[in-house]
């Protein structure tokens, strides 16, 4: 990982930060475009759920009892009802450290 | 008018309960970038520069699987494309702001500086110290996420791998939009994406992690647009 993709990285996420507070004011952005960014974590972060839950570190499908399934349907279950972050994490961790140590 | 200290004050005491989650976080990503094999000064860095928790895990995720730099580098500036949605309802409230000021409160938005502080700016009276509220949350933030992301750099080299400290990643990014699975229209605009993301995940470059949130936001419009029209 270079320092220049760090520095790039750093830059644009900063430009997402204040370009709308510096440069535009809260007319100019329609409703409809702020109803599709609130999708944003909706798309994005299945994207890296899927991937690192479904594949092995070679890319191919996990068994469908993998260690991962039951981690992550635990951790499902568990968030829906609780609505806790690290309630979410730890027991997902937790029964797949079961499953693995 | 509530003085500056005060309401910075308020701002800390306000984002405390939020912090909670966040230092686990931050430990863990601090130990998935020494897992990762990156050097404890260029994960610390990633902390301080980009200062986006989700939007770095990513970021190395993807660098040390082989992705290029421009696919990383597009990833963080997606995944962190919803500090516009942020920023577009800050900025009614900060606008009296100097340019300078507005420069360095910029730095401070995150997803729960934006919670607590825009509730606050909401439900009381805007004055001239009103931006000190996020300056104090944003303060005691930054403070916590650069200090877990250090203990994380000094646990991650002493976490054996076999503790399989990566899949702390898919359970945290789930652990972020589980407050969503309630809504049909968001659970269907997830799975969507996951399962695009497994369809495209073999693309050169891991074209995938660009090419899921274009059809998952499109799909999101066509959503909207069924969801209007009924």
């Amino acid at each position: 990982m270079s320092w220049l993709s760090v520095i790039i990285a750093g830059l644009i996420t900063y430009i997402t930060r204040f370009s709308m507070i510096t440069f535009v004011n809260s007319k100019m952005m329609s409703k409809k475009v702020r109803l599709v960014l609130s999708y944003v974590p909706s798309t994005v972060f299945p994207a890296i759920i899927f991937p690192s839950v479904f594949f092995d570190d070679y890319g191919y499908f996990v068994e469908v009892n993998d260690p991962k399934i039951f981690g992550i349907l635990t951790a499902i279950i568990i968030g829906y009802f609780f609505r806790n972050i690290i309630a979410t994490i730890i027991s997902g961790l937790f029964v797949y450290w079961i499953f693995i140590l | 008018m509530s003085s500056k200290f005060s309401i910075f004050k308020k701002g800390l005491i306000d984002i405390s309960p939020l912090l909670i989650p966040v230092i686990p976080f931050g430990i863990i990503f601090g130990a998935i970038g020494i897992e990762l094999g990156f050097s404890p000064l260029i994960t610390y860095a990633t902390s301080l520069i980009i200062f986006g928790g989700a939007s770095q895990i990513v970021f190395i995720q993807l660098l040390s699987g082989g992705a290029s730099s421009l696919v990383a580098i597009t990833s963080v500036g997606v995944i962190n494309s919803r500090h516009f949605l942020y920023g577009a309802v800050l900025t009614e409230y900060l606008e009296k702001l100097s340019l300078i000021k507005k420069l360095i409160i910029s730095y401070l938005i995150t997803d729960q500086t934006f919670a607590v502080s825009s509730r606050y700016f909401k439900e009381n009276k805007i004055n001239n110290n009103s931006h000190y509220h996020l300056i104090g949350a944003g303060v005691i933030l930054w403070t916590t996420w650069q200090l877990t992301t250090i203990i994380g750099i000094f646990l991650g080299s002493i976490v054996p791998d076999e503790w399989g400290l990566k899949f702390a990643i898919p359970l945290t990014f789930l652990a972020i939009i589980i407050n969503e699975f309630r809504k049909l229209d968001h659970v269907l605009v997830m799975l969507i994406s996951g399962i695009s993301s497994l369809v495209f995940f073999d693309l050169p470059f891991k074209a995938y992690i660009i090419i899921t949130p274009l059809i998952g936001l499109l799909s999101a419009l066509i959503i909207i647009r069924i969801k209007e029209s009924l």
